[in-house]
């Protein structure tokens, strides 16, 4: 056992904080505190002081140690942001798919080291831009891909052998990646050359992002599907970002976002194994997470650290990994949006900074940092390029890049890193007993307990008890006007056009064949990976594929709690 | 004699999942004495539409943070005056921008409640603008 500090140094810490404790009284006594309790925007209470005592249960080699060994607190890397910085990437994706490839361009000319997809919402809920469900939802939120072709005009010029990609896509997973694949290989690409993430976090998605289509049990075997194509044949893809960002962006507590985001990854690693056979070994290394850096500086900081340190103990433990891969946890963080006012909108780029920086002192993988007007609209090209340059900055000109892990061996970080590690344990074996995730979802445990969270911050908001500066304090009465991108009407007639002339080029027999073998994949068992490639080689639809899921499996319907 | 109380539809038109503020807001309505009915995500126009007429709602308050608003809640009144229900209150929430509040306005949207407005400031529209509509 290697204490972390010796008797002396207890015994002194004890002696003095006892005597700054006497001072603390009587000077509260003359001036007191501003609030009588402090908290975290999760509303976890936070000590005035934190001092040795505070972990003096901590075990140096077992519980901080070094970068790139175990427990990996203080990241996977042993050389740090030395070797490499995080990658720059943007979360990015509206109007067509020629709109978005623009965009595409543009951020890699400006520095970005990786692409990220936002789709529009037909294409993440599985219709394509002329079904009735679309109607006035084209190319809104993102960009609207109907077929391959969508899909190759968005990878027109992108190297796709040297570019990773990451694609927030969740039901239509298969689909989507069926497409890179597709485009990938039409450009010469190969795909153990191909590089990139699929989100296809569905527990998520039912917890908090409402992305869904198929009932859980379904969903979760079409993502180990793609996580058993993923291992066999795209070596280098991440078949699923195991995701608490929209978690947290659904109102829930750092340690809530922490607890049920590791409990979705034990899910998925228990059913690759049961209905897979794979070894974990065999898969593991290949999972990735996304996290969300939120406005609580240090809370977010202990999360990420925390973070680490539970999988790499839940696959070790747990599940019996053997290669030091399958216990990284590899993640991306985006800041968080819900942090972010409408009003005083220019106040939102010191926010996204802090944000971005607590992300890389707990030591994300990969970032995107929130564009000051995204409250508003899709980000114009102005508002992106300052936030990227944020993590420019961050990285080249502050130093905080220079260092591993920093602020290790803080009382106070590694109290609360050890405090949020502890509760959020407390959650995951309560989900375990619940029978698992899913039973846990089908019980809408995680939900409700969002939904108090959500609750207690919006009731602290309005009571003052939490500040959002320019809403509930320092309010101005005149208005900080910023331009707001909009996405035109003409999106929609454009893509429907398209999508029809499609249609009426494609050999339709051959599609009908492809989606009946895709619908008996559905049914037996087989993975539907290979079925989904020839699919869109032969320009089936997004919808096309999805609506062979929804029979094949029924459809999820809201149970709307609140 | 009872006061009868406001039945308020919370209702999540279009594909977007965002329902964070829909969710908070019928837990608010709830505690604020109000009977709610939340539709839950994923709701076509027609579907809210019917659902307010089955529930016999007075008021139902839309949630849209997709930018898809411009044609979701001028649809929902357009078919609740189709169905003879033109009485029924409708309001709208989420990311809209100023430069769309005249044509909700127009399309018969009571009020706009964008972020930053407070729990108390809607329920307190709420009370001033509906009464339940029958004895």
């Amino acid at each position: 056992m290697t204490v972390y500090f010796t008797k002396n140094t207890l015994n002194q810490s004890k002696e003095l904080t006892g005597k700054w404790e006497e001072e603390v009284r009587r000077t509260v006594a003359r001036t007191p505190d501003q609030k009588a309790r402090c908290s975290t925007v999760s509303d976890l209470e936070i000590k005035r002081l934190y001092t040795p005592e505070d972990i003096e249960k901590t075990d140096f080699a077992r519980d901080i140690g070094v970068p790139g060994e175990f427990p990996f607190l203080r990241g996977n890397q042993a050389t740090g942001y030395r070797g490499r910085y995080w990658t720059f990437r943007m979360f990015s994706g509206m109007g067509s798919a020629k709109d978005t490839n623009a965009r595409w361009r543009m951020l890699l000319k400006e520095g970005q080291t990786g692409l990220s997809t936002a789709f529009d919402f037909p294409t993440l809920m599985g219709y394509d831009s002329d079904s009735p469900k679309a109607r006035g939802e084209c190319g809104r939120c993102g960009v609207a891909i109907d077929t391959l072709d969508d899909f190759r005009t968005l990878m027109e010029g992108i190297p796709m052998d040297k570019v990773t990609t990451s694609m927030t896509i969740n039901p239509p997973a298969t689909a989507l990646w069926a497409m890179y694949c597709a485009a990938a290989e039409s450009k010469g690409v190969s795909l153990a050359q191909i590089g990139g993430t699929i989100q296809n976090d569905m527990l998520k998605e039912f917890i908090a992002q409402k992305t869904f289509m198929c009932p859980p049990e379904p969903s979760v075997r079409l993502i180990s599907d793609t996580v058993e194509f993923g291992t066999k044949y795209v070596p280098n893809w991440n078949t699923i970002s195991i995701s608490g960002y929209h978690i947290r962006e659904a109102g829930s507590t750092a340690i809530q976002e922490l607890a049920f985001t590791l409990r979705d990854g034990i899910e998925y690693v228990e059913d690759v194994i049961r209905r897979k056979g794979l070894d974990v070994d065999e898969f593991a290394p290949r999972l990735s997470f996304f996290f969300n850096a939120h406005i609580d500086f240090f809370e977010e900081i202990c999360k990420m650290r925390a973070a680490r340190r539970i999988w790499a103990r839940v696959m070790r433990d747990r599940f019996h990994a053997k290669n030091p891969r399958s216990w990284w946890m590899r993640f991306h963080t985006q800041t968080a949006g819900c942090s972010l006012t409408a009003q005083q909108p220019y106040n939102n780029v010191v926010r996204t900074a802090v944000e971005a920086l607590a992300a890389v002192l707990g030591g994300t993988q990969s970032l995107h940092t929130n564009s000051l007007d995204e409250v508003l609209c899709l980000p114009s090209d102005h508002a992106v390029e300052i936030a990227l340059r944020t993590q420019q900055i961050l990285a080249e000109e502050t130093g905080v890049a220079n260092t591993i892990d920093p602020l290790a061996g803080s009382y106070f970080v590694e109290s609360l890193t050890n405090k949020m590690e502890a509760e959020a344990w407390a959650y995951i074996e309560k989900i375990d007993s619940m029978g698992g995730m899913v039973a846990a979802i089908e019980k809408g445990f995680p939900q409700l307990e969002i939904a108090d969270a959500a609750y207690r911050f919006q009731q602290q908001i309005d009571a003052g008890e939490k500040v959002m500066v320019g809403v509930n304090k320092y309010a101005t009465a005149g208005k900080q006007e910023i331009p707001v991108q909009d996405i035109h009407e003409q999106v929609e007639e454009g893509q429907v056009a398209r999508l029809a002339a499609v249609k009426r080029r494609r050999d339709s027999r051959a599609v009908k064949r492809d989606l009946d073998e895709l619908k008996s994949a559905c049914k037996t068992g087989k993975n539907v990976m290979p079925f989904c490639i020839q699919a869109v080689k032969d320009l089936a639809t997004v919808q096309e594929i999805c609506d062979v899921y929804r029979e094949a499996f029924g459809e999820y319907r809201d149970p709307g709690l609140y | 004699m009872v006061e009868k109380k406001i039945r308020i539809m919370v209702a999540k038109p279009g594909l977007d999942g965002h329902d964070r503020g829909a969710r908070v807001l019928a837990r608010c309505f709830r505690d604020a004495g109000f009977e709610v009915i939340y539709t839950g995500c994923h709701q076509t126009p027609e579907q809210i539409a019917a659902a307010a007429i089955q529930e016999d709602v007075d008021i139902v308050g839309l949630s849209c943070l997709s930018g898809a608003h411009r044609y979701l809640f001028p649809r929902v009144v357009e078919v609740l005056k189709e169905k003879g229900a033109a009485d029924i209150t409708v309001i709208g929430g989420g990311i809209i921008p100023d430069q769309d509040f005249p044509l909700l306005y127009e399309a018969g949207i009571k009020a706009i409640f964008t972020p930053g407005a407070t729990l108390d400031t809607i329920v307190q529209w709420v009370r001033t603008n509906v009464q339940p509509r029958k004895e």
